[in-house]
């Protein structure tokens, strides 16, 4: 066995787990890792991001495209406390990734030493596992060790601190060949018991509907979900995460659903007699909230890989803990060759709820609307363009009105609702995806907490669209002032903003504007079409509200649809 | 209700945090706990006592055996079990009281295992109403310190428990 530095060891695991990019920034206590690194570029990609929080979002991004775990090393204190806002994300949409941090000799741990921080105590309740190295040797089985329990069961972030006698120190390299953790066995499998039991609910619902969850993506089940659903003739709705697991332009497709979902969406929910949920977790933006009065006359399957999330919120009748791919399959090998379905009724009634409240865009005036922008888009993107949107309004309004037809085509912060995510995540997708249409669309109050890293995107010649609605507020805020605290807009309006177009040129990237109605085709078009880093910045009416919305820790049925009278 | 729940985990620093971490994001309360390693090095019991509704407590559960640490956990009020706690307890003794601490001490099959000119320390092991009852019965002399262990459990050999 050959002998080594830590830091050498470092790079030998990444290359033997496979990875061949990750993003960071250097520092003191990982100076040595990034000295060793020229000895590794022919072999691993390093993203220079401008700031940590960015490299995490980019690690994100990335796994949530590959399907593989995301890479981030950064150094101790500042640098390490900065990844929490991306981990924390990472970890409430169940995405891969790994961070490595740099720490303090493990001699001063605890001393107060220059950059130091207890990154383990700051990560334990963000993070699904972490890790202190603390002698060499040790290393590449954590690192492997990270890597299975961050990509296995129900993906999540793991940080591994290695502090830096460990990085500098030399002993034999020792890869695994196995991962064996005896308080770590995911179960993929579900119950056959519970298999029956639900295959008997399936086949006496009259009005079933699926709830579905990003949970069917991580697992890389939508064929299998489709074919459950051919089969079975189930109308779906999807959630937040879930979006792009079922295509959108498929006639058994209702809507997004929740808290800005369709009116249909939320309806057929509502009404439905059995909820057949797949790899979601019934949180309060799903259901309103309103938990005991969520679908009052159905009895609910729930799907999930995590245990925890049985039972949580919502009671359910018939839990099956396992992988989404694997439970969908056992489901289809249980039912009969042979169904006898009669849905007429449910689907025309569904179809009734669409008709009567339908999700329309809006133009209608001299101010261009987000919601015919996002719609524009819809029509103007590639076929399996990645969208990575930030968080507020414009988030909500691309899942209600952008058709997602295939898998892992919409990243975004569900879960945390960070703002800041979209620009370092779509350039994170963009690696994972370098052939692919990415687009970054953002609001101008998210695109300010991250913007730093189109250096990144043109220092990698990246070739990423961002779209940047500008409606001179915090949209979202603004909708809630309006909405529930009488129109006090307070804090939610901004006195300055930097000019895009020539911020965007400031980087050496292409700015673009589009302020009136019709200019906005051409702008999105030649935008879409320029290459390199293109920032187009869409000046919006900043009066238009997301609707329909259900009243906050209201049932799914309770749904304000259009605007309330504030004059 | 009150639940005695047994953990096994690995004997390795930071899982006390890992553990405490959850109860206190979500705000619940710790009545007891007890850590010490096994007959394994490598293993740990915990034994927690809390109190929760059924909703709390299998959430808690889940939680538990969700952390990577955790080899098993088991909620021992499902069992037929046996609990056991330690109590130490410091009690004022001036001289016309002793007999009668002495007498209590007996009858509760305590023992005397420190005194002085000014107090007695004495030594109780039983389950939690006999460590209570006892509490009770000393403080009229004026209780100075207390240490309990925290209840430890294990569950019976018993056919119900199969």
């Amino acid at each position: 066995m050959a002998r080594m530095l830590g830091a050498q060891m470092f790079f030998e695991t990444l290359l033997h787990q496979g990875v061949d990019i990750i993003f960071g920034l250097p520092g003191g206590y990982v100076l040595k890792v990034y000295d060793v690194m020229t000895g590794y570029e022919d072999r691993i990609k390093h993203v220079l991001a401008r700031h940590e929080q960015a490299a995490t979002h980019m690690a994100d991004g990335y796994a949530r495209v590959s399907g593989k775990p995301g890479v981030v090393l950064c150094t101790s204190g500042p640098a390490a406390t900065n990844t929490v806002t991306g981990i924390a994300t990472a970890q409430m949409d169940s995405s891969a990734i790994v961070v490595f941090t740099g720490q303090v000799p493990t001699l001063y741990l605890g001393s107060d030493a220059f950059q130091e921080a207890d990154h383990i105590g700051i990560t334990m309740p963000c993070t699904k596992h972490n890790y202190l190295v603390r002698k060499t040797v040790d290393l590449p089985k954590t690192m492997l060790e990270a890597f299975h329990i961050a990509s296995t069961g129900r993906p999540g972030p793991v940080l591994v601190d290695m502090p830096k006698d460990v990085l500098i120190g030399e002993d034999e390299l020792k890869i695994p060949k196995q991962i064996s953790l005896r308080g770590y066995k995911p179960n993929l499998k579900g119950n056959s018991g519970q298999i029956k039991k639900a295959v008997d609910l399936l086949l006496k619902a009259e009005r079933p509907v699926i709830f579905c969850g990003g949970g069917v993506i991580c697992a890389n089940a939508t064929k299998d979900l489709k074919k459950f659903v051919k089969k079975l003739k189930i109308p779906v709705c999807c959630t937040l995460m879930g979006l792009g697991a079922y295509p959108a332009d498929d006639p058994l497709y209702v809507n997004f659903l929740g808290m800005h979902g369709s009116y249909a969406a939320n309806m057929t929910i509502h009404e439905s007699d059995l909820v057949v949920s797949i790899g979601a977790r019934f949180d309060d933006r799903a259901t309103g909230g309103r938990f005991d009065e969520f679908a009052p006359n159905a009895e609910i399957i729930h799907i999930d890989i995590d245990p925890a999330t049985i039972d949580k919120n919502i009671h359910v009748h018939c839990p099956i803990v396992g992988d989404a791919k694997i439970v969908l399959n056992q489901l289809m090998d249980a039912l009969p060759a042979k169904i006898k379905l009669d849905r007429k009724q449910w689907l025309s009634q569904i179809k009734e709820w669409d008709e009567k409240h339908p999700l329309l865009p809006n133009q209608n005036d001299h101010r261009i609307k987000t919601t015919y922008t996002i719609d524009l888009l819809s029509k103007l993107a590639d076929d399996d363009a990645i969208i990575v949107s930030d968080v507020g309004q414009h988030q909500m309004w691309l899942a209600q009105f952008y058709k997602f037809k295939h898998p892992r085509t919409w990243i975004n912060s569900g879960g945390l609702g960070t703002m800041g995510f979209s620009l370092p995540a779509a350039m994170g997708a963009k690696f994972a995806a370098p052939n692919r249409q990415v687009i970054s669309v953002c609001g101008d109050g998210s695109f300010q907490m991250n913007f730093q890293e189109l250096a990144t995107a043109v220092e990698n010649d990246m070739d990423l669209k961002i779209i940047v609605f500008n409606n001179g507020f915090h949209g979202m805020v603004r909708q809630w002032q309006t909405m529930f605290f009488d129109s006090n807009y307070s804090a939610s309006k901004f006195g300055v903003l930097p000019d895009f177009v020539k911020l965007a040129e400031s980087f050496g990237a292409t700015g673009l504007k589009a302020e009136k109605p019709d200019e906005l085709e051409s702008t999105l078009k030649e935008g879409l079409s320029t290459d390199g880093v293109v920032l187009i910045e869409i000046v919006v009416d900043h009066e238009e509200m997301v609707y329909p919305m259900i009243s906050p820790g209201g049932a799914m049925n309770d749904m304000i649809l259009q605007p309330v009278d504030v004059a | 209700m009150r639940h005695t729940i047994s953990i096994l985990v690995d004997n390795e620093s930071g899982v006390l945090s890992r553990i405490a971490g959850l109860f206190s994001a979500r705000g619940f309360n710790i009545e007891s706990l007890n850590v010490a390693p096994t007959h394994d090095p490598d293993t740990s019991r915990i034994t927690l006592v809390t109190s929760g509704d059924e909703y709390v407590i299998q959430q808690i559960i889940k939680r538990f055996n969700n952390m990577v640490n955790v080899i098993k956990v088991t909620d021992l009020n499902e069992l037929i079990r046996v609990e056991r706690e330690m109590v130490l307890i410091k009690v004022d003794a001036p001289k016309d009281s002793r007999d009668e601490i002495f007498r209590i001490a007996e009858v509760f099959r305590a023992k005397v295992v420190d005194l002085s000119n000014k107090t007695y320390t004495l030594e109780l092991t039983g389950d939690v109403d006999k460590v209570s009852g006892f509490i009770e019965m000393l403080a009229q002399f004026g209780i100075k310190e207390i240490a309990r262990t925290g209840t430890v459990a294990m569950a019976r050999e018993n056919k119900k428990n199969k």
